[in-house]
């Protein structure tokens, strides 16, 4: 690792609106070093990302790269002086082969025809210096998630990228792809470039980064070398203020039992999920993106038709083939896009509200804008949504009240169940605490919620119980007394070294291939 | 969502326009008999815009919408053929015409193919399938019934002289009101609104986008069928070729009404003030001596105009 | 893996085209001459040229409901220019024919991406306006045989090198689109610009430029087309190709180009434009009435959009790990 400065921010501000996104961030990024990026749902490590990409404008402050002040107007000029970022939802064309996503929009040319013969010897060249196992003519469509990372790596390596940004690169990938991953962000590195890899997983941080910085609330609040850190003190830093302040105290007891899931299962996304949900009871569901939570949570709600399983409802058998099934019995699901799937951004607050149950609002056929009002009037109030009239659209509304307007329109069919599928993703840290309070307070009323979620802290500190699902199976649970983090990790990364046996069922005829799964 | 908006504002301005400027220079168009004759040029493509319009809202399109009336055209004929009464003449257009919309409806929801490649498919299908049973003949003779349905007038039937409506105009505005009514007044219409903005939050909320989609293809063959049940009984033939291109007029008066094109929002009063905009501006240009094929090149560039005008003004305001 | 599906699904075109020209064959064998051949080749060229320029219009996610009109208003324009100067040469008249419909193309290509309006509608619009300029433009006359410059209707008729003159124009623009989007950059990015047009703003592609691009390409070899309709059927009117674009967006979809965009090849397309004129030629032969064309066009984009469709399908997500994944 030099020591020279190759990535410098300094003073950056950004502000939404009223949000204040960014608050004079200050960066320091050297050649050849892994920089660690952290912090919660909402510290601000987007926007910075965006910044740097060329993405959006900052509003203030001061970004030098090799010492060079830079000024971004779009994507390609961040590009173009070297700054390249692998998000986690790849940015991939898929009809075309990996030489040509690698070499797109600067196709290497012989006279006026493209050189494909150079260009896949390129590519393949490329491809066999990170180690991977397909050629540069494979189309990318036939690529895993984790191939297809490699790939935009391989993009990264072929543009001689001076700083490489890793966003949440392994949140998807399996134990091996993992360790494979960490060889070539170190081989990156030792070729002397910068990289800022943002994650959450704190085994990460130590794996792989050299120096870190952690974001809380928009502003820069620490940094260091990983070598003198501890990861209590990376958790003091993201947290900042007391566990108690964020967290409300769930004081419920859980009472009767309202649901029971067993044997939901899935031809290729999840097997044999079982569990008991009481009254008044918060159960979390923690796993890696991709483990197949959602995916699960989906079947309980009719949406996910190759999906089945026994789920019984307040003691009456659930056979959900459609939505309404699910919304009949009392189970309302809050999904984790808000925007595609949650809410109708071209619709009003009242119309959006009043979608789920639009006959109950209504008199027989005919819309009753007197009712619509009354019930948008009641769950503004009681979820404290920031509007300027019902009439607003919610494409006008801010991420967290976009939120509690897709909350809303659930809770006012007055559910017994709610799902609630990584709410707090991409909202600032006041709404979060809003989404938190508001949890508690559905507990406390006899509502019994699962709260599925990529945040630990989230989940350690509101839920009863705590199921993890890893790669499609549910491999552990636990009460909230007495456990660490730790182990709640472990089990969702496999690290443990238990999960698929303990919990797998004894081969079936409808998954086989499970039995070679042993390790 | 609102009937009336800004849109349908500028429509009911440029339709005064258009009274005022053909009033003033075609003698006898301001009078009663004249503006009630002109409604039956458009009556027909009146019926066939209220459905394409549900379907656009929809966040689909249907192509093949004047190929149906073409084949329910055809069943009226084979019917009457088969010496049959006027009854079972109407049904038989009924009848066909949901069964080819019904068609359309398997084919984008059960297959789930876009609804813009299927009906060019079954446009051609359709047409073809008419032009395979009739070549270049005609089929003609049909009861009285049906041309009094197709030219008389309201007045004739019910004994009040003066009430010199169309009798086809009557079921357009009732068909109107109707769909009006369904699409901005119930449930039904709210739901049709929310699958064409965002079909995966509609479905996520509880709506059963399918059957909505499903029904309003069968709704749009049976909006043809009456279409065709009347237009076959004001021209008194079927011919292959019977409401050519009419699937283009449709769309133009839809489009031109303020629905966009990419679902989730329209009116159907707007698409009505569009229908009767078009229809009134073609028979005014007829009574001048202008040729259908320059109509058609002043409604296509109107179209283009009615789309872009909103756009520099959405830019000029916001340089302002 | 995938694309031996993709070279699969050509090739189960062109067997089905074989078997319908070897069932036709059997009953009469007349149909399996070489001049027969060479009459349905000479009877597709003109399809096969508006096919190309539809396709790259296809590929962004676009589509272009014009070319029809396009093609007999520039076709009407070129008749008329003929008409009025005998002492024209045809190479003048065939760069007046592809620069008019390049530029009426064009008109499309600024009103969608100067505007951000939706291809359908413009072209939607285009198709009426240019249809009524037709008659503005002859006054309604129609321009028959005899007015008709020499040359243009010479043109078609010509054979070079054994071939008749409308099938070495549609092999020019055949191979000419190969190596386009083959080996252009601008090609490439159009498969791009179709596939994932967010992705395709990101690393750098000119979206705009592009979009323009494949409409002025459909426009000029729409105009190519109208020159060489006129001179093979020596006719120029208003109604002249009046719905033909149905079925140049037929054969594209039948040869797998798809309406989504960023999925479609040359190879595909031209076995699309092969397969009607087979059906086409085959119909007469075996005695069927040419009526029937189009109702067999229809159910054939039908089962052929059906069928693409089966083929695109994702399942859900591979989540379970895979037998053999390693630990």
């Amino acid at each position: 690792m030099s020591e020279q400065v190759l990535l410098a921010l300094s003073g950056v501000h950004k502000s939404y609106g009223a949000t204040r996104a960014l608050r004079g961030v200050d960066l320091e990024l050297h050649a050849g070093e892994v920089l660690a990026l952290v912090g919660e749902n909402g510290a601000g490590k987007s926007t910075l990302v965006k910044m740097l990409t060329g993405v959006v404008p900052m509003d203030e402050g001061a970004i030098t790269l090799q010492g060079k002040p830079q000024r971004f107007a779009n994507a390609q000029a961040s590009q173009a002086a070297g700054i390249l970022a692998v998000h986690q939802e790849t940015v991939m064309f898929e009809e075309l082969s990996v030489a040509e996503n690698i070499f797109v929009g600067r196709h290497l040319m012989r006279g006026p025809f493209i050189d494909w013969a150079s260009m896949n010897a390129q590519s393949q060249t490329v491809l066999e210096n990170i180690g991977a196992r397909f050629t540069a003519t494979t189309l990318v469509k036939d690529l895993s998630l984790a191939e297809r990372h490699l790939v935009e790596i391989a993009r990264a390596l072929s543009q001689q990228a001076l700083v490489v940004i890793l966003d949440e690169p392994t949140a998807a990938l399996s134990q091996a792809e993992i360790r494979d991953f960490y060889g070539i962000v170190r081989k990156l590195r030792d070729q002397g470039v910068g990289i800022i890899f943002i994650t959450h997983k704190f085994d990460e941080i130590f794996a792989v980064a050299d120096r870190y910085l952690v974001l809380r609330d928009g502003a820069a609040v620490g940094s260091g070398r990983i070598a003198d850190a501890t990861e209590q003190e990376l958790v003091r830093l993201m947290a900042g203020r007391e566990i108690d302040q964020i967290y409300p105290h769930i004081d419920s007891v859980p009472g009767a039992e309202v649901m029971a899931v067993k044997n939901l299962s899935h031809p290729t996304e999840f097997n044999n999920i079982h569990f008991n949900l009481r009254r008044g009871e918060i159960l979390g569901f923690y796993g890696l993106v991709g483990a197949g939570r959602s995916e699960a949570m989906l079947a309980i709600m009719g949406l996910n038709p190759q999906a089945s399983g026994d789920i019984t409802v307040m003691g009456q058998k659930l056979n959900a083939t459609r939505p309404g099934d699910a919304i009949a019995a009392g189970i309302a699901y809050v999904p984790e896009e808000r925007q595609r799937q949650g809410g109708i951004l071209s619709f009003s607050v009242q119309d959006n509200i009043s979608l789920a149950g639009l006959s109950r609002f209504a008199n027989g056929p005919w819309l009753s804008a007197l009712k619509e009002s009354e019930l948008c009037k009641r769950m503004t109030e009681r979820l404290r949504i920031k509007t300027a009239s019902p009439h607003t659209l919610l494409s006008g509304l801010s991420g967290g009240n976009q939120q509690k307007v897709v909350i809303a329109k659930w809770l006012g069919l007055d559910p017994k169940i709610v799902i609630l599928d990584e709410p707090t993703k991409g909202i600032d840290v006041g709404a979060k605490q809003a989404v938190y309070h508001l949890i508690a307070d559905m507990v406390k009323e006899g509502l019994s919620v699962i709260l599925v979620s990529s945040e630990l802290p989230e989940v350690m500190n509101l839920a009863h119980r705590v199921i993890v699902m890893r790669h499609g199976l549910q491999v552990a649970e636990f009460a909230r007394e007495g456990v660490h983090a730790e182990t709640i990790v472990a089990a969702a990364s496999g690290l443990d070294g238990s999960g698929e046996h303990a919990h797998a069922a004894a081969p079936s005829i409808a998954t086989p291939h499970l039995a070679g799964a042993a390790a | 969502m609102k009937a009336w908006n800004t849109w349908e504002r500028v429509l009911l301005a440029l339709l005064m326009l258009l009274l005022v400027v053909f009033g003033s220079t075609q003698t006898g168009f301001m009078s009663v008999d004249t503006l009630a004759d002109s409604t039956f040029n458009f009556s027909e493509k009146g019926l066939l815009a209220l459905a394409i319009a549900l379907l656009i809202v929809c966040g689909e399109i249907d192509l093949s919408i004047a190929a149906i009336l073409a084949l329910c055209s055809l069943a009226m004929g084979y019917t009457m053929r088969a010496g049959l009464g006027p009854w079972a003449i109407g049904l038989a257009a009924l009848a066909t015409g949901v069964v080819a919309g019904a068609v359309n409806g398997v084919l984008v929801t059960r297959y789930k193919l876009p609804s813009i490649v299927v009906t060019i498919g079954t446009l051609s299908l359709y047409r073809g399938l008419a032009l395979v049973a009739l070549g270049d003949q005609s089929i003609s003779g049909y009861p009285e019934v049906f041309s009094t349905l197709g030219n008389a007038y309201l007045g004739e039937v019910i004994g009040v002289k003066w009430l010199v409506v169309p009798i086809e105009f009557v079921l357009l505005c009732v068909a109107a009101v109707g769909v009006g009514l369904v699409l901005h007044r119930t449930t039904l219409g709210r739901r049709i609104y929310a699958i064409g903005a965002n079909p995966v939050a509609a479905r996520f909320s509880g709506i059963e986008a399918d059957r909505y989609r499903f029904a309003l293809f069968v709704f749009a063959g049976l909006m043809a069928a009456v279409a065709a049940i009347l237009l076959t009984g004001r021209i008194g033939s079927t011919r292959p070729n019977i409401a050519m291109g009419w699937e283009l007029d449709a769309i133009t008066m839809v489009i031109l009404g303020g629905v966009a094109i990419e679902g989730g929002r329209g009116s159907i009063v707007g698409t009505m003030l569009a229908v009767l905009l078009l229809g009134l501006f073609t028979f005014g240009m007829g009574m001048a001596n202008v040729t259908g094929i320059v109509m058609s090149m002043v409604i296509g560039v109107l179209l283009i105009v009615s789309m872009v005008l909103p756009k520099m003004l959405k830019n000029r305001g916001a340089h302002a | 893996m995938k694309s031996l599906l993709h070279i699969r699904r050509e090739w189960l075109l062109l067997a089905i085209i074989a078997v319908i020209a070897l069932a036709v064959g059997a009953r009469a064998p007349v149909f399996l001459t070489l001049r027969n051949g060479m009459d349905i080749a000479n009877d597709s060229a003109i399809l096969a040229i508006l096919v190309m320029g539809q396709m790259v219009v296809l590929l962004t996610r676009g589509i272009d409901l014009s070319v029809a009109s396009n093609l007999a208003l520039t076709g009407m324009v070129c008749a008329l220019i003929g008409k009025a100067f005998p002492g024209v040469s045809i190479v003048v008249l065939i760069a007046l024919a592809v620069a008019v419909g390049a530029l009426l193309g064009s008109i499309n290509g600024w009103l969608i991406t100067g505007f951000n309006l939706p291809p359908i509608v413009v072209t939607l619009g285009t198709l009426s306006a240019y249809r009524g300029a037709i008659f503005v433009a002859s006054k309604g006359a129609w321009i028959s045989d005899q007015d008709i410059h020499d040359s243009i209707k010479g043109l078609p008729r010509e054979v070079w090198l054994g071939l008749p003159a409308l099938v070495w124009f549609a092999i020019v623009v055949l191979v000419a689109s190969s190596v386009f989007l083959k080996l252009r950059k601008e090609g490439r990015e159009i498969y791009a610009l179709g596939g994932n047009p967010h992705a395709a703003t990101y690393v750098g592609i000119p979206m705009q430029r592009r979009l323009r691009l494949v409409y002025t390409l459909s426009g000029a070899l729409a105009g190519l087309a109208g020159l060489l309709w006129v001179g093979r059927y020596s006719i120029a009117y208003t109604e002249l190709a009046a719905g033909f674009e149905l079925t140049v967006v037929a054969a594209c979809v039948i040869g797998g180009v798809s309406i989504g965009g960023g999925v479609g090849t040359v190879l595909g397309a031209g076995l699309g434009v092969l397969f009607i004129g087979v059906v086409n030629g085959a119909l007469p032969v075996i005695q069927v009435s040419p009526f029937w064309q189009q109702a067999i066009s229809g159910a054939v984009i039908l089962i052929s959009v059906a069928v693409n469709a089966r083929s695109e399908r994702r399942a859900g997500r591979q989540i379970l790990e895979r037998q053999g994944a390693a630990a």
